[in-house]
């Protein structure tokens, strides 16, 4: 292999064994392995309930907010940096929303787009410190933490306010209509999520074939079509699960869609590159000719600007703004993160690693929750977990 | 003469690769003994088993130390019974001073705390030993990386050194920082204390040592007795290399075209400390198809002549015009220097110049991404022809460019470095030490790439420390001293005596 040239290269067909592949690859699948197996464990563990249509539902609202914030601190943490606001900044937009709603009336769509553009702005100015000021991410954001801890409770005086309009209330609770009509079944909830299954396969088979004619397809093709199988029959089981209880929640097509945008970002785009480029050395980079300030600075105004979504999204599903909203939700958020795989150092981290990380604590938190383990422990097996899965990473790095 | 250290048919294996394979090692008591081979020998990892790093039972073979096989669990053992390495990264902490660094671990106590006059008075007395003037409360951010080679020799002096091993001790020093190491080395010698010296420059080992052992792919190639024979350096190259290297410097006829690149009145000023002035009003051109080197001492300001030209990245208060073939061009950012067709190869490759955790085919695509992307989306096809391109171009040594390229050796990183700003389609390129420790066999493929490129018509720029690579390689030589231009010199005139006395002259004027 060494010596081919390029000529040679192209026309090449790679054989790697599954097992030669999985071993390459474990850090990506062990985490997507964890969760199915933390998954079983509490299906059984709680005799089934976890997996019940009212459950799942419960499941995927209850954690919206965490993977909508992971989203935004995945790109944070593999630019170098950290982001304690997060939760104060969920507050503060809960209450902002809450105020102009129900206090000075204002429709529930000019909120929304006012709330979101104060996220960003909250952001931009922690990011302008960062990036411009190379003040430490990690005190900025800390100052922004007490900062909008205490604004949230100088706006709400203390007070709960709600509840808020229906069409407010339906950015989190509502569901997605079904034209159909099913009596048992939302029909058209199904069908999307056999579109998305579908999807995959054929859009995965296209791009090996694409990859193909450049013959760097490591990946095994009987380990293709089994992962993308059951992952494949995973979204449509969940969706039929879905489907037979109140359809698809309108959070989770935010939730996919967001997904799908931020892991092409990452993955395909040039200024995503470019910020793993920071994270990995930012003198190269700024050597490099990339603008570090400009992307560190916008990188924490669109985190700033998720946390205003979370905020809104978690207001709507309690109804009401409380001074207490989002308390702790960045250490949620930044362990989901960690426990996906991404590096504290940088330059290291992937959308879908911090999903399933979130997905694992919230999994761990509902299952616990239904067996009836108190706080205390859910605190403590949690924090375990994070420290197993980074211990993992570093494990699986040292042996490399 | 007996030998104060034997290594006996040492042989290391890591997952994969035979990293040494039975080699044997004789050191007589008392002698310098150099340590040669190309980067990837072995040399490095037949010292980590000397000193422990790799502990007894990790290796194959035997380590006798004054006659008894020793058996060393890590490294506070081998410094038990006087054996010192001294690694070419220096491992001083900055803000310390150069007392609390040379006790460090090892501190001076007197019923459980630290005895501060005891620390600093054995320390000055460590420190004129080595003959360093500073005082031992200094800290060590405070002194050059000159000095910090001392204070490290100081520190395996505290630590009562019988056996000092001294890995690259020269790579990052001055011509005149590096003699008075060589000559403290002799001087220790003559005191009895052994020492092996590993180093890529051999004018350096031939001076020094009295016994060479070389060492190519992980096993003992030959030892040769300086004392006995005489020894060229021809003769090492060959043994180190495996081939004869006729001429070190790869022959090229020079096709010298319009001027490109001019600077003229650049002036650059110290980031912190406004009033000082580091780059002083230099004029400098470069034409189509030529190799410009610029020679001068470390610190004379060349790296940060580069870097004030290459978007401003150091210093402040900058003025001066650069014209690209006549028109003025605007340098104020990295974007638009790059944009100009200026490009910049850091001298640091790993803290300036590569993402180590990322691919080749990263690495190379970074300064040009807008080439392997479309409309903001990056075609990784393309991206990975790019790196196959110029894999082959310039023969960078890799089972596959999704390689880290943490993972790669010096010398194929540079060539990664290379690629990445090739890629961007310079018409000047800015080399700033472009062999820097890399081996004999990759600087010989790196001087070719730089003839290579010159002949495609491109203006390249040399910065380098070793005089006789400039004298090699470069068709105009510019002196630099004190963040001046001191003088100019064609091939035909250049010697390292004319550009040594240029630079004294320069110094004292």
């Amino acid at each position: 292999m060494t010596t081919l040239s390029s000529d040679a290269a192209h026309g090449e067909t790679s054989h790697v064994s599954i097992t030669d592949y999985l071993k390459t690859h474990v850090r990506d699948y062990g985490m997507l392995v964890a969760l199915v197996v933390i998954m079983a464990f509490f299906q059984i563990w709680t005799n089934g309930v976890l997996l019940k249509p009212l459950n799942v539902t419960n499941l995927i609202l209850q954690n919206s907010y965490i993977i909508v914030m992971a989203l935004g601190m995945l790109l944070v943490i593999v630019c170098g940096h950290i982001d304690l606001s997060v939760g104060s900044v969920v507050g503060f937009i809960g209450a902002l929303a809450a105020v102009m709603m129900v206090s000075y009336d204002i429709p529930a769509i000019v909120t929304v787009l006012v709330c979101l553009l104060t996220g960003a702005l909250i952001g931009a100015a922690q990011g302008y410190w960062i990036a411009y000021w190379k003040i430490p991410s990690f005190v900025v954001t800390l100052a922004g933490m007490l900062v909008f801890r205490g604004l949230t409770l100088a706006l709400l005086e203390g007070q709960s306010i709600g509840p808020f309009p229906k069409a407010f209330q339906a950015l989190s609770s509502g569901f997605i209509p079904d034209p159909f009509g099913g009596a048992d079944i939302k029909v058209l909830s199904l069908l999307l999520g056999v579109a998305v299954g579908a999807g995959m396969i054929v859009f995965g088979l296209r791009a090996r074939a694409k990859q193909a004619r450049f013959s760097h397809v490591d990946e095994p093709i009987a380990f293709f079509f089994v992962k993308n199988g059951i992952i494949a029959a995973a979204i449509v089981f969940i969706t039929y699960l879905l489907a037979t209880y109140n359809g698809l929640p309108n959070v989770l097509i935010t939730m996919a869609v967001l997904i799908a945008a931020y892991s092409f970002f990452t993955t395909k785009s040039v200024p995503g590159r470019r910020i793993y480029a920071i994270g990995g050395n930012e003198k190269a980079a700024k050597l490099s000719g990339i603008k570090t300030e400009r992307l560190t600075f916008l990188t924490f105004a669109n985190m700033g600007m998720l946390a205003a979504l979370a905020g809104l999204i978690f207001a709507a599903r309690l109804n009401t703004a409380t001074p207490k909203a989002g308390v702790a939700f960045e250490l949620d958020v930044i362990a989901a993160v960690f426990i996906g795989g991404a590096s504290m150092s940088g330059g290291v981290g992937k959308i879908m690693g911090a999903v399933i990380g979130a997905f694992i604590m919230g999994v761990m938190n509902n299952g616990m929750s239904i067996m009836g383990v108190g706080i205390d422990w859910q605190q403590v097996i949690k924090g375990l977990v994070l420290l197993a899965a980074v211990i993992f990473d570093v494990y699986n790095k040292s042996k490399a | 003469m007996d030998s104060i250290l034997e290594m006996r048919g040492i042989t290391k294996t890591f997952p994969g690769v035979k990293a040494l394979d039975n080699v044997s090692l004789k050191v007589k008591r008392g002698e310098i003994h150099a340590l040669v081979g190309e980067n990837g020998a072995g040399k490095s990892t037949l010292m980590k088993v000397l000193s422990g790093v790799y502990p007894h039972g990790d290796y194959e073979g035997d380590i006798l130390y004054d006659g008894d096989v020793q058996r060393f669990r890590g490294i506070a053992d081998s410094e038990g019974v006087g054996i010192i390495i001294i690694h070419q990264e220096l491992a001083l902490v900055p803000l310390l001073s150069i007392a609390e660094n040379i006790f460090l671990g090892n501190e001076v106590q007197r019923r459980g705390a630290i005895d501060w006059p005891e620390t600093f008075a054995r320390a000055d007395a460590l420190l004129r030993k080595v003959g360093l003037k500073d005082p031992s409360s200094t800290l060590v951010t405070n002194i050059g990386v000159g000095k910090q080679q001392l204070v490290e020799i100081a520190k395996a002096l505290s630590k009562r050194v019988r056996l000092l091993i001294l890995d690259e001790p020269t790579a990052s020093l001055q011509e005149n920082d590096s003699q008075k190491l060589l000559d403290l080395l002799l001087e220790f010698k003559a005191q009895g204390i052994t020492s092996i010296l590993i180093s890529h420059k051999l004018n350096e080992v031939s001076r020094v040592a009295d016994s060479i052992t070389v060492l190519r792919d992980g096993t003992a190639v030959s030892t040769l007795d300086c004392r006995a024979d005489c020894i060229d350096e021809a003769r090492i190259i060959r043994d180190m290399v495996g081939r004869d290297l006729a001429h070190r410097y790869p022959e090229r006829t020079p096709h010298i075209g319009e001027v490109m690149l001019e600077v003229s009145d650049w002036i650059a000023h110290h980031p912190q400390h406004p009033e000082r002035r580091v780059v002083k009003n230099v004029n400098m051109t470069v034409r189509r198809g030529e190799v410009v080197g610029i020679a001068g001492l470390m610190g004379a300001g060349r790296t940060e002549l580069a870097m004030s030209l290459f978007g401003r990245t150091y210093g402040q208060k900058i003025s001066g015009s650069v014209k690209m073939c006549g028109r003025a061009v605007d340098v104020s950012t990295v974007g638009r220097v790059i944009e100009s067709g200026i490009a910049y190869v850091t001298e640091d490759r790993k803290a300036l110049g590569l993402i180590l955790d990322e691919t080749i085919a990263k690495n190379i695509s970074l300064s040009n991404l807008k080439d392997v992307s479309e409309r903001g989306v990056i075609d990784s096809s393309r991206e990975r022809r790019v790196a196959l391109e110029f894999r082959d171009r310039l023969n960078i040594r890799t089972p596959n460019i999704y390689q880290k390229v943490g993972n790669l050796s010096g010398g194929n990183q540079q060539k990664v470095v290379l690629s990445k700003w090739l890629f961007a389609g310079p018409e000047v390129l800015i080399l700033d030490e472009p062999t820097r420790g890399i081996d004999v066999g990759a600087k010989f493929e790196i001087y070719t790439i730089i003839n290579q490129l010159a002949a495609e018509g491109k203006g390249v720029i040399m910065i380098s420390s070793e005089m006789p690579e400039l004298l090699g390689m470069c068709d105009r030589i510019y002196v630099m001293t004190e963040g001046a231009f001191v003088g100019e010199l064609s091939a035909a005139e250049a010697s390292q005596e004319k550009i040594m006395s240029m630079i004294v002259r320069g110094s004292q004027a």
